[in-house]
């Protein structure tokens, strides 16, 4: 068969490829070719990636010489970069690390969070409403929205956030940047980072980095200074990317369709399962998690060898007809609805609860401050961010 | 729908806080590190959809309902 260029293209930025309906009727492990020219086996159906996700044997050991190279550059890019995180993205390690950190994003943590969320929110709007319709709802709510809550939440100031949102590119974009700027963009990432460490020690703030900075000070094997200044990145970019686009998507998902924004004005009760649901339908969520295989493992009736490099494709599987009833229809009532934006086992993301509340909050605040918010463009008019890990909407234009 | 009995696993739980978020009445988290706590193993019936809720979308599939 065919090696495919992955990721596929798509008929449209809120419409899925073609090839995933294919893929998981007659192919559940194919051979696809990424942007660096390397090849890996793609995984599409819900149970395949479920079980894959939570499996110790998929390894994120992707620094390994024969794993394949994500993206374009020398050394494969984000994925593909182990360094100082090593120690705690498997095993114990790993344990010991998520739970230090999962207590900064409990379900009671995050929703105390909801009154701030709401005032940014406002503040935005009042700014849109100010310099009138049409307006970028991306730039002007999406994006700053999500990076103001974790530069609040992490400590640190939002008004570097256009060299945040620098860094936070040049890491998760798999084509737009050469070695050497991928080089430079770590290495100011990394200062800054390790320069605000030491700001939070010597001042320290009611805020995550400055706990952390005390964890680390106690030397107890909890956190090394590495995985500190890593750990800080790591937040600061996955706060920023991944709710920014997913609050465009939502809203361009849930107006691209008028009778569905309707339904939700009338019925706010909704708001909880249509953000769930949104997360399910999104055909553009980005690339997919890699993983390396540390042994033979079995999958859809194929032995995958040692030494592969398997990437599951989380939307796919969120539309798997298999494990969802009417998957091809945006259902905002549907539950329960067990989908895998985030992934699934011991490596879910940290920061789901955070994402939820976020959606929850910001969907419920447009509702009531412009209830006749409507796409400016044609849905098929909307175009993806090209290149990155994490899928989006390149525009928003929207009137009320 | 008659009484069930709930199980956690504390092993297993990665802290993701959907339960808390679905049926705060049953299940909670610990301060310390994100981990479930069962609060109510025994729920009313009025419960039990939101308990199967969240067993169905515990991302660690760490929550088992027996009747």
């Amino acid at each position: 068969m065919a090696v495919a260029d992955y990721p596929f293209s798509q008929p449209a930025a809120l419409e899925p490829p073609d090839e995933w309906a294919t893929l998981r009727d007659g192919c559940p492990v194919s051979r696809i070719r990424m942007a660096s020219g390397d090849e890996a086996l793609l995984l599409t159906r819900y149970d395949d990636v479920r079980a894959m996700l939570a499996d110790p044997r998929f390894t994120h050991n992707l620094t390994q010489p024969d794993a394949a190279r994500i993206a374009d550059s020398e050394s494969g890019g984000v994925f593909n970069e182990g360094g100082a995180a090593a120690g705690m993205t498997s095993g114990e390690g790993h344990v010991r690390w998520r739970r230090m950190m999962s207590r900064s994003f409990t379900a009671k943590r995050v929703n105390a969070l909801r009154p701030r969320i709401e005032e940014i929110a406002h503040e935005l709007i009042d700014e849109m409403e100010a310099a009138g319709a049409p307006a970028n709802l991306g730039a002007a709510f999406g994006f700053p929205l999500p990076v103001f809550v974790i530069c609040e939440l992490l400590g640190v100031p939002a008004d570097y956030r256009d060299r945040f949102a620098h860094w936070s590119d040049a890491m998760l974009n798999l084509t737009r940047y050469s070695q050497a700027e991928l080089d430079i963009a770590r290495r100011d990432f990394h200062e800054f980072m390790a320069n605000h460490v030491r700001t939070k020690r010597e001042k320290p703030g009611d805020d995550l980095l400055s706990e952390l900075a005390t964890i680390a000070d106690a030397q107890d094997g909890r956190l090394s200074e590495p995985e500190l200044i890593m750990t800080g990145q790591g937040l600061l970019v996955a706060g920023h990317e991944t709710t920014a686009n997913m609050i465009g998507k939502m809203v361009a998902m849930l107006l691209s369709d008028r009778a569905r924004w309707e339904r939700l004005l009338d019925e706010r009760g909704l708001i909880p399962s249509a953000v769930e649901e949104s997360l399910r339908f999104d055909a553009n969520p980005g690339f997919g998690i890699p993983r390396y295989l540390s042994e033979p493992v079995e999958v859809a009736g194929e032995t995958l060898p040692a030494g592969t490099t398997v990437i599951t494709n989380l939307a796919s599987a969120n539309r798997d007809t298999c494990a969802f009833a009417d998957a091809g229809d945006m259902v905002l009532d549907r539950r329960p609805n067990p989908h895998l934006a985030f992934g699934a086992g011991p490596h879910s993301c940290l920061g789901q609860a955070l994402a939820r509340v976020e959606l929850q909050t910001v969907l419920g605040v447009l509702l009531d401050r412009l209830p006749g918010l409507a796409l400016a463009v044609e849905p098929a008019e909307l175009r993806r961010r090209e290149g990155l890990v994490v899928g989006g909407l390149d525009e928003l234009p929207v009137r009320w | 729908m008659t009484a069930v009995e709930i199980t956690v696993d504390q092993d297993l739980c990665c802290g993701a806080g959907q339960c808390a978020m679905l049926a705060p009445d049953v299940f909670d988290q610990r301060d310390s590190d994100g981990v479930v706590i069962l609060l109510d193993p025994a729920p009313p019936p009025a419960l039990l959809g939101v308990v199967e809720d969240a067993v169905a979308v515990c991302p660690a599939s760490a929550i088992s309902v027996k009747p």
